[in-house]
């Protein structure tokens, strides 16, 4: 099984304070891995060095079979990246989103023209494609977004809180298209603070003050806590957490 | 007198006359937790700001402890807290500094109703030199509860309070809020969160500017018109494909570790079901009735 995601002992220190601490995991090819914890249990800052935009301070890591430390430009080619809070230009319309990241992706002109027809087909926004993405209500900006995220192919997409605030019918659309996504061979590295989401994973990490405290698919998890559903699991595990953020 | 009193409240935005909030009526009771319950976009930030007197209303009227919004909308400001989804304290003042300057304000000091905050502040005091805008997102949201607390508000607005918090301080705020109730502090709350609509004391479903119904929890649970049934098995997604095309069902949607199934016919059977299941070749299915959740009817009131 050809593994997309490889961390050993992966360690970030602020000065004295371990913001993430010794994490070792792996995440194979096609797989929905949930990464989940409390706010403030160091998840943003393992994501971070994850893609590439924080080096380590001790520990090894390999995303896409490239070095944390020495390939962050080959890592970032290789990834997409959604999170709530941005993922789209508000001021451009829906086609120039696609056209903008098209470039920072580095895609051709005929290609980025080609991408644009298809997102806009597959996503029902044509008659939306010249309107400002401000104007487009959340659900279909979340599904924008998470398509612009992964137009260049990458291998992997972190997606970060990606159904935040969203409607119950459209965090299920979104979670769809996740698992097509997955279908087709991407791997999906996701954070959220639903924990009905947390079972639609095929395995969850569990993070508390800095370390992978559990991990498992959900149902493994749910046994070995003796927990009814993912909730209680995380109360478990989460109640013990002395850092408070 | 109602806390609250809101009637066919109207907002319109922009040049396209964008509907925000569309002939919206309800009341909250004294002493009530009320919630709103919906996404993103559905109209209830506009709600708080025509109610905290932040906005003028395009159409309907509404009172705030039996006071009008528009022609008494200075006295009802030294009667409510308001914290605003977002953070909007001054981020250059300590928490210490912020907390004395809305007292202040409000002409009462900290001393004077420091018993309505000390439960959420002795969780802050270890930070009280530390400038606002340096807290993590938890603590800020302790501070914003404080502030909006500290004039000994009748009636306290908190917009998406717990929106991005993790499942354990989410439970822990919600505590703090059953304490003010029972300082008689009626409380509107907002939330995207579901799993919180069992926590208020009657809850309002909206969507698209829209009150879709009101109700107590339970109530709504209740009346929901359908049975469901909780599916499973080792491939979901195939599961619930292969079942959305079946005749026999209504709607299947994902549920956590289950699939939530609602028949065409109310008559079917556990055992039908589970016959029609074993004809769709999924490994290790089962079936078996289960209770409507507030997010079941919140999805049906959106079909």
């Amino acid at each position: 099984m050809e593994q997309v995601i490889t961390a050993h002992k992966l360690s970030k220190k602020f000065g004295d304070f371990i913001a993430t601490n010794e994490i070792t995991f792996s995440v194979n090819k096609g797989e929905i891995f949930g990464f989940l914890g409390a706010n403030g249990a160091g998840k943003t800052t393992a994501m971070r060095m994850l893609c590439g935009l924080s080096i380590p301070s001790s520990g090894e890591a390999t995303i896409a079979g490239f070095d944390i430390y020495k390939q962050t430009e080959e890592i970032k080619k290789s990834i997409g990246y959604m999170s709530q809070r941005f993922s789209l230009y508000e001021d451009l319309t829906v086609r120039e989103n696609i056209r903008f990241f098209g470039g920072i992706y580095g895609l051709s002109i005929p290609q980025i023209k080609l991408k644009t027809e298809e997102l806009l087909g597959s996503l029902g926004l044509e008659k939306e494609a010249n309107k400002l993405v401000s104007g487009l209500p959340l659900g279909w900006r979340q599904k924008l977004s998470f398509s612009v995220a992964i137009l260049h192919n990458p291998k992997l997409v972190f997606l970060d809180e990606p159904t935040g605030g969203v409607d119950p019918l459209t965090r299920r659309q979104f979670w769809n298209m996740i698992y097509e996504a997955a279908a087709k061979g991407l791997t999906v590295f996701v954070t959220t603070h639903y924990m009905d989401e947390a079972e639609y994973c095929d395995r969850i990490s569990m993070m508390v003050d800095g370390k992978i405290e559990a991990m498992g698919t959900p149902a493994a998890l749910k046994q070995q806590f003796d927990a009814p559903n993912m909730d209680h699991v995380f109360y478990q595990l989460a109640r013990g957490a002395k850092r408070k953020e | 007198m109602k806390a609250v009193e809101v009637n066919a409240l109207r907002k319109v935005y922009g040049k396209e006359k964008t509907l925000a909030v569309d002939e919206v009526s309800f009341e909250v009771n004294e002493g009530e937790i009320f919630g709103l319950i919906g996404p993103d976009g559905a109209g209830k930030t506009s709600i708080f700001r025509m109610l905290t007197t932040l906005l003028l209303p395009d159409g309907g009227n509404a009172k705030v402890c039996g006071l009008d919004v528009v022609k008494e909308y200075k006295k009802i400001r030294t009667m409510v807290g308001y914290m605003p989804g977002k953070f909007s304290l001054y981020p250059d003042l300590t928490v210490e500094e912020n907390l004395h300057f809305f007292a202040t304000v409000f002409g009462t000091s900290v001393q004077e109703n420091y018993h309505l905050i000390e439960a959420i502040y002795v969780q802050l005091a270890p930070f009280k030199d530390r400038r606002a805008g340096k807290l993590s997102g938890g603590m800020k949201q302790k501070l914003a509860l404080c502030c909006a607390l500290i004039h000994q508000p009748k009636v306290l607005f908190l917009d998406e309070p717990t929106t991005g918090v993790d499942p354990v301080s989410r439970k822990e705020f919600w505590e703090m809020l059953k304490k003010l109730k029972q300082e008689g502090i009626s409380i509107l709350v907002s939330t995207p969160y579901m799993d919180e609509a069992a926590m208020c004391d009657r809850i309002g479903l909206i969507q698209g500017g829209k009150l879709l119904s009101v109700d107590l929890p339970s109530q709504l649970i209740q009346k929901f018109p359908h049975n469901v049934f909780a599916v499973k098995a080792d491939n979901m997604y195939q599961l619930i494909q292969s079942l959305q095309a079946n005749a026999l069902v209504k709607d299947v949607y994902a549920f956590g570790e289950y699939a939530h199934l609602i028949p065409n016919n109310s008559a079917l059977t556990t055992s039908d079901l589970l016959h029609e299941m074993d004809k769709l070749n999924l490994q290790n299915s089962s079936a078996s009735p289960t209770q409507a959740t507030i997010e079941d009817c919140f999805i049906q009131l959106l079909h």
